[in-house]
């Protein structure tokens, strides 16, 4: 049919095209391949490399392979290090426990008006992070308008705040992670055929046994995409500790923003973000190890 | 497919009627969690309106309390000069970021969903990194290679730092695109006599560009909402998270949720825009 439709094309075109289709990805791919190569992979290689240098910021640094940097910073910050990886993890179970719901509701009851629940769950996203969280800093404060109220109505102590405290810390950090979270549930929720769920009603399971073993395990994708997005957002995170935490919540992104930022000791910067790099990749592997590596493949 | 099911005839139920009034509770109690959640999420928005309505103190700063109703922050929103500077320079920032991630990522996202080649692991995987790996730590490097490479950190080096993590975003939306289109439709005018350019142009690039405009969006709004990669290649720049986060220790003025406020409603309207534009356009 081909030859008929391109009777005068000579044969000598198809091994061009061939040619030209075997290049064709390469030649697409070039210019996002040499910038991220630039920007993104090599950084991030030689920023665990920094870690092995010694200097001061006067005089610059050198590469001396000094490992008892990593540690040197471990010894050091270990307490900043653990705790980010407790908020991390409390924050994000919280968030999972309270957005799988919404999005389940969202999923299989929102009808026709799924997509403007979904936008309400988005809107957040409208307004900047920042703000957001300084929003949090106006409700929570000591004088705002909830505890402030709730004091002159007697049914609080005085002395009784929530900034400066872990659990503002972890407040906020949940409440910054619910989109990123209803999002990818609602995604593999939504693509639940229902007739999955009947046939396994039909078969006598009740309401709760077949969304324990069918709902929850056909959505394991969209659970571990809003684990990984939150997890890992949330335990290297120090804008919440910065704006709702105080001296004694300190994470580990506070420590790197500051050695990197304010006191230019970019080996313990870099040493303290190697160590975060690590453990993130322990608690991922620990994850794919308890929840199994497939459907983590499969999303991947 | 839901639609499908939906015409399925409703098998007879072998359940008595009993069951339903206790389902149709647990659906109500699901309902009202779910609205009380949505309430939470938007909470700190409805803050954000209120408090741009709230009367400064003499040194132009918010109080937590109120102290009286007053458009003032809106009538003198520019009034603070490096304020409005940064939010021109996140507006900036954000633009051009947005297109040279969609000029690197959407050729990507085609070598990606139409061709077999080396690398192609690595490809994917060096894109799941660049969205998975923590902000903190690809700020710290990107910084450190300006530092090593004396590149003086100014508004390039953050368009350099957004195009980085936005061209993964736009490869991955503009490639799911690409992936559910049929292919035999530029089979066709490849068998109608056009070139690969014509093709691109004429077939290939109508059929993404929903695709490509989401994947701009969600580069944008990454862009323009950034806080911790800008913090470390800014420099002395100010982009309008990073100085609203300056501003927490100092005091915050009314202008901040002003603004704020104004970047809400004009995105709501964008928004309201894009669907109205997407229902007149089949497919």
């Amino acid at each position: 049919m081909e030859q008929h439709v391109q009777p005068h094309h000579p044969v000598v075109a198809l091994p061009k095209l061939g040619l030209r289709r075997r290049l064709a990805p390469y030649l697409l791919g070039l210019p996002a391949w040499a910038y991220l190569g630039f920007f993104f992979v090599v950084p991030l290689v030689a920023v665990l490399a920094v870690a092995l240098e010694t200097g001061n910021p006067d005089q610059g640094y050198v590469l001396t392979w000094h490992w008892s940097e990593l540690t040197s910073t471990i010894s050091q910050y270990h307490v900043q290090l653990i705790r980010s990886f407790q908020y991390g993890a409390i924050s994000t179970l919280i968030a999972l426990v309270v957005s799988y719901p919404v999005a389940y509701w969202i999923a299989f009851y929102g009808g026709r008006h799924k997509s403007t629940l979904l936008f309400l769950v988005l809107l957040p996203f409208f307004v900047s992070f920042v703000i957001r969280t300084l929003a949090w800093n106006f409700i929570l404060s000591d004088s705002g308008f909830v505890l402030g109220t709730l004091k002159g109505w007697g049914v609080l102590p005085q002395t009784f705040h929530v900034l400066s405290t872990p659990s503002a810390v972890i407040a906020g950090l949940t409440y910054n992670a619910l989109p990123f979270m209803i999002l990818p549930l609602y995604v593999a929720l939504e693509q639940i055929d229902r007739r999955v769920v009947r046939a396994a009603q039909d078969l006598y399971a009740s309401h709760l046994v077949a969304f324990a073993r069918v709902v929850v395990p056909l959505s394991a994708g969209g659970i571990f995409a809003g684990f990984l997005l939150v997890f890992v957002t949330n335990v290297g995170d120090y804008v919440n500790a910065a704006i709702l935490g105080g001296p004694g919540t300190t994470m580990i992104g506070n420590i790197i923003q500051t050695s990197f930022l304010e006191n230019l000791d970019y080996p313990t910067a870099s040493a303290l973000s190697a160590w975060l790099l690590l453990g993130l990749l322990l608690a991922i592997a620990l994850y794919a190890w308890i929840f199994g590596t497939r459907r983590i493949q499969e999303y991947a | 497919m839901s639609a499908a099911a939906a015409d399925v005839p409703e098998p007879v139920a072998p359940a008595p009627a009993v069951v339903r009034p206790r389902r149709h509770w647990g659906v109500i109690a699901l309902g009202s969690f779910a609205w009380l959640v949505i309430l939470y999420s938007i909470a700190p928005i409805g803050v954000m309106v209120a408090y741009s309505f709230n009367q400064a103190t003499a040194g132009g700063k918010l109080t937590f309390s109120w102290l009286g109703f007053t458009t003032d922050a809106y009538r003198y929103v520019f009034a603070i000069s490096d304020l409005t500077e940064a939010l021109v320079h996140s507006l900036e920032v954000a633009s051009i970021a947005t297109i040279g991630a969609v000029l690197l990522g959407t050729p990507l996202a085609l070598a990606l969903a139409r061709y077999r080649f080396y690398g192609k692991t690595l490809t994917d995987l060096t894109i799941f990194v660049d969205i998975a790996a923590p902000s903190i730590v690809v700020g710290a490097s990107l910084l450190s290679l300006f530092i090593s490479l004396n590149w003086p950190r100014d508004l390039t080096t953050i368009i350099i730092a957004h195009i980085a993590f936005d061209v993964a975003f736009v490869a991955v939306v503009v490639r799911a695109r690409i992936a559910g289109l049929d292919r035999s439709i530029e089979k066709a005018s490849y068998d109608l006599g056009a070139g690969p350019w014509a093709t691109f142009y004429l077939v290939t690039l109508p059929l993404i560009w929903p695709g490509i405009v989401a994947g701009a969006l969600l580069a944008f709004v990454l862009s323009i909402d950034d806080f911790i990669i800008t913090n470390f290649v800014a420099g002395q720049t100010l982009t309008f998270p990073l100085w609203v986060y300056g501003a927490v220790k100092t005091g915050i003025p009314p202008q901040v949720f002003a603004m704020g406020t104004l970047v809400f409603a004009g995105g709501i309207v964008l928004a309201g825009l894009n669907a109205l534009w997407q229902r007149r356009q089949p497919a």
